[in-house]
């Protein structure tokens, strides 16, 4: 059995599946992923838990299995969170320094930051993260590290990702409740993006897209910071729930239909063809127009990426995604999808690999799993952090810049 | 000019020297129109032309008016229609030069119909079509029956009205009903006759003398054309009158307390309003300021046209006119009471048919018309400030009824668009968008 202090779970209660990733730290500071456990998720809608109870088995299924399959006892987890109530901004931090050499301390820099992070929220509003993006000192941009420098005025700009308490507490009590820890909550689009793109991809500007089966999260880097962040409550079971409509099936009908039919762009090949259902005794039940099947499936992609794209461009940060559009979760399993969301975007599209980390393949490869993964690394960081000494208040600053 | 110009013009008008006087005609239609049409010709109107039309034979010889039509002399040998509009309109249909012949030459022709027989209601809308063609503005004045007088007739009645929206420029309804809360139950019916013959007398007064008469305030012909002309709109018309020291303040209370205002609600909704007023010489400015600005207030969102007259023999008196128009498509005046107030809303909502009655040529509201689509339409995306300012108005009118409301909101006949496993959910919205709903379903694409 591992020591419980080299071992990092990442749980993600997903609308659609609950899934656990045990990760280990070894000697030399690396991570690599030993085993994963997944269940059906029944208490999630929208991502935010709907039935507590129902949740609970679910969780407790999933690390259940992971349990075995790392063969290690779970003690504790960083819970992803997501939801439509969670929202992303940024927000400055103005500290003017007071000693008399004018040299910067890292006592400035924490009086900078406390006062980035002093924002006028509602009182039921809980920050997630607060991610320091760039130093200004006396006006001068884009400065890593001001400790040391000369000024007299230093700014600060933080990515403040905040949240409802309650439905944020809600998660977190499920897992409790199961006599396990919460070391953290992370927002999932932030894990998602902390396992999918590497440092040069951060440094041009990419966008990174979850595509879940209840929420839709996307975070966007620029400048190796993070810019902005969102969640859109749409995802493939709206998908599905518009199939069910449209086509008058039954929605697990539907839901098999997206899953071995289903392209997220409507080509012209499928005019007037049609599928013919057939029941468990074999006899064809019901006909089904395949161009309607894709066209509704492709309105609704194209809907979710449409309204991305819109917030995005409201906030002035299309033009910085040199690196272009990452796409993850089970919604990125859908054929075509990379061409809609180049279509969409006019930013060339790929399908997130972890490849930073080592491990199972199997799970490294699937883009559903990309989430829970990076939730492990953002363990695996702040983990590396406390024991380094460092200020554990600088740890998500730092770690968005990690080399 | 035409030879029914002017039968009692008088020479001393100041306005009649340096503008041709505007003609003027005055058709009463079927019985109610024509004893109508009867009692304004002795009511002291001058420069009026008053004819009456009718398919009785009988009815039309016990008027005293001088211009008489006969219609379907043939086809009914002068019996009448025995209530049935189809009749009406065919025997107007047959003596189409005759009728046109009267609607010559006319600048303008209010119509005064009962609605719910057979001749009002088939051959006013006919005749407003002719007016319209001859170029006169057409203001018909129609009269819905008694609640007791039986649901066929009101239903002829209110298809009458839709159709004469459709055709005529405005349409001033009088309901007999709202008259008969009006007076005390113990009145006779002729009294009660008379009555509604006496508010049609003073609406056609109101607007006559704000067109013809020089003004204090001048409304003239042209600003009348510009708000009603083309615009279909349904009226609702209010007068009072009162005398004293306080009559400025009695004016509005009394004209508030007209059953057909609906305690103010009608004005809070409407579109445009036509104010005549009309006092003795001794009228002052202050007086049409207080009146005009009571009014005003009652209707802020409305297109206010006032109008003060001067009438030598007033003396202390003083007349308040309220022509009240409700652009068609705007919940309008009828209260949820009214045992048709639900199929009205039914026969007004599908605004392309109406189009289509328009060009109908028989002049019959057609029935086989295509349904309209049950498809919900998602509510129209509209920038922040217009969405502000909507708001604003609709909390204004709220703050200004004082009672609640007797409106009730009906069940339209749409289908539900189902949200399927979301229907008990937390909606997702954007942009004014239930983003639950179907993507396709929002944005209309058609399943074949």
């Amino acid at each position: 059995m591992f020591k419980s202090s080299n071992i990092i779970v990442g749980l993600e209660v997903g609308t659609s599946k609950v899934c656990a990733v045990v990760g280990e730290v070894n000697a030399a500071g690396a991570l690599s992923i030993i085993g994963l456990g997944q269940a059906v998720s029944q208490g999630v809608r929208k991502g935010e838990i709907i039935d507590p109870d129902r949740a609970a088995a679910d969780i407790r299924n999933a690390l259940v299995e992971a349990e075995q399959r790392a063969d290690v006892e779970i003690s504790s987890v960083y819970l992803g969170v997501t939801g439509d109530h969670i929202q992303g901004f940024n927000n400055r931090g103005v500290h003017t320094v007071v000693s008399a050499d004018r040299e910067i301390t890292a006592d400035d820099v924490q009086d900078v930051i406390k006062n980035a992070k002093a924002i006028n929220l509602p009182a039921e509003n809980h920050v997630i993260h607060a991610v320091r993006q760039h130093f200004l000192v006396d006006g001068q941009d884009g400065i890593l590290n001001p400790v040391g420098l000369l000024g007299t005025r230093m700014e600060v700009d933080m990515h403040v990702v905040h949240g409802r308490r309650n439905r944020l507490q809600n998660s977190m009590l499920v897992v409790k409740k199961l006599q396990i820890e919460v070391e953290s909550v992370v927002f999932n689009g932030l894990a998602a993006s902390l396992a999918l793109l590497s440092n040069e991809q951060k440094e041009l500007g990419a966008l990174v897209i979850d595509l879940g089966g209840g929420t839709t999260e996307y975070v966007v880097y620029a400048n190796g910071v993070i810019k902005h962040t969102g969640v859109l409550a749409l995802g493939g079971d709206h998908v599905s729930n518009d199939l069910a409509i449209g086509l008058k099936v039954p929605l697990h009908v539907a839901e098999k239909l997206k899953v071995e039919q289903g392209r997220a762009l409507a080509d012209e090949g499928c005019k007037g063809q049609t599928l013919t259902l057939t029941s468990e005794s074999g006899l064809s039940e019901k006909t089904i127009n395949l161009e309607h099947l894709r066209r509704i499936m492709a309105l609704r992609l194209e809907e979710i990426f449409q309204i991305i794209a819109k917030r995005l461009s409201e906030a002035g940060l299309l033009q910085y995604l040199r690196s272009g559009v990452v796409l993850c979760g089970g919604g990125a399993r859908m054929p075509l999808i990379q061409q809609l969301a180049e279509r969409e975007f006019q930013l060339p599209a790929a399908i997130g690999k972890t490849n930073s980390i080592n491990g199972l393949t199997l799970a490294l490869d699937q883009p559903e799993f990309a989430t829970a993964i990076g939730l492990v690394k953002f363990g695996s960081l702040q983990k590396k952090r406390r024991h380094e000494g460092g200020l554990i208040s600088r740890v998500l600053g730092e770690l968005m810049r990690s080399k | 000019m035409s030879q029914f110009n002017n039968p009692g013009a008088s020479p001393t008008s100041a306005a009649e020297v340096f503008q041709t006087p505007l003609s003027i005609r005055v058709i009463g239609v079927g019985g109610a129109g024509g004893r109508i049409v009867d009692f304004l010709s002795s009511a002291g109107f001058d420069n009026l032309a008053f004819i009456a039309v009718d398919t009785d034979a009988q009815e039309l010889a016990a008027t005293e008016v001088l211009r008489r039509v006969q219609l379907g002399a043939r086809q009914a040998r002068g019996l009448g229609t025995g209530g049935d509009p189809e009749l009406g309109s065919a025997a107007a249909e047959k003596d189409l030069d005759a009728l046109r012949q009267h609607c010559a030459g006319a600048d303008m022709v209010f119509l005064v119909a009962g609605l719910g027989g057979g001749t009002g209601t088939g051959v006013a809308p006919v005749l407003a079509r002719l007016a319209k063609e001859a170029g006169a503005l057409v203001l018909v004045f129609a009269i819905r029956p008694f609640d007791c007088e039986g649901t066929r007739r009101q239903r002829q009645a209110q298809l009458g009205l839709q159709h004469l929206k459709t055709i005529a420029d405005g349409v001033i309804c009088l309901p007999n009903q709202g008259v008969a809360q009006m007076i005390d139950e113990n009145t006779s019916l002729v009294e009660t006759y008379k009555i509604t013959n006496e508010l049609i007398a003073q609406g056609l007064r109101g607007v006559w003398r704000m067109i013809a008469r020089p003004g204090l305030i001048p409304v003239g012909f042209s600003t009348l054309c510009r708000v009603m002309r083309g615009q279909r709109t349904e009226s609702v018309l209010a007068t009072a009158e009162s005398r004293g020291p306080n009559r400025g303040r009695d004016v509005i209370d009394k004209l508030m307390a007209s059953p057909f205002l609906e305690q103010g609600q009608v004005l809070a909704s409407a579109s445009s309003v036509l104010v005549s007023l009309v006092g003795g010489p001794e009228l002052t400015m202050a007086e049409i300021n207080r009146v005009s600005e009571q009014i005003q207030r009652r209707c802020e969102t409305a297109d206010l046209i006032f109008g003060a007259n001067i009438d030598k023999d007033f003396r202390d008196r003083l007349e308040l006119t309220l022509v009240v128009s409700q652009q068609p498509g705007k919940p309008a005046e009828f209260g949820a009471d009214h045992p048709l107030a639900e199929e009205r809303e039914i026969d007004r909502a599908p605004t392309p048919s109406d189009s289509r009655l328009a060009e109908n040529p028989l002049g019959l509201p057609s029935e086989t018309g295509r349904p309209a689509s049950r498809l919900v339409p998602p509510p129209p995306v509209l920038p922040e400030a217009r969405m502000k300012e909507l708001w604003q108005q609709q909390m204004k009118s709220k703050s200004r009824s004082q009672r609640p409301t007797r409106l009730q909101q009906g069940q339209l006949p749409l289908e539900i668009v189902p949200k399927g496993r979301f229907d008990k959910s937390e909606p997702t919205y954007h942009g004014g968008e239930d983003l639950d709903l179907p993507t396709y379903i929002r944005r209309g694409m058609a399943l074949n």
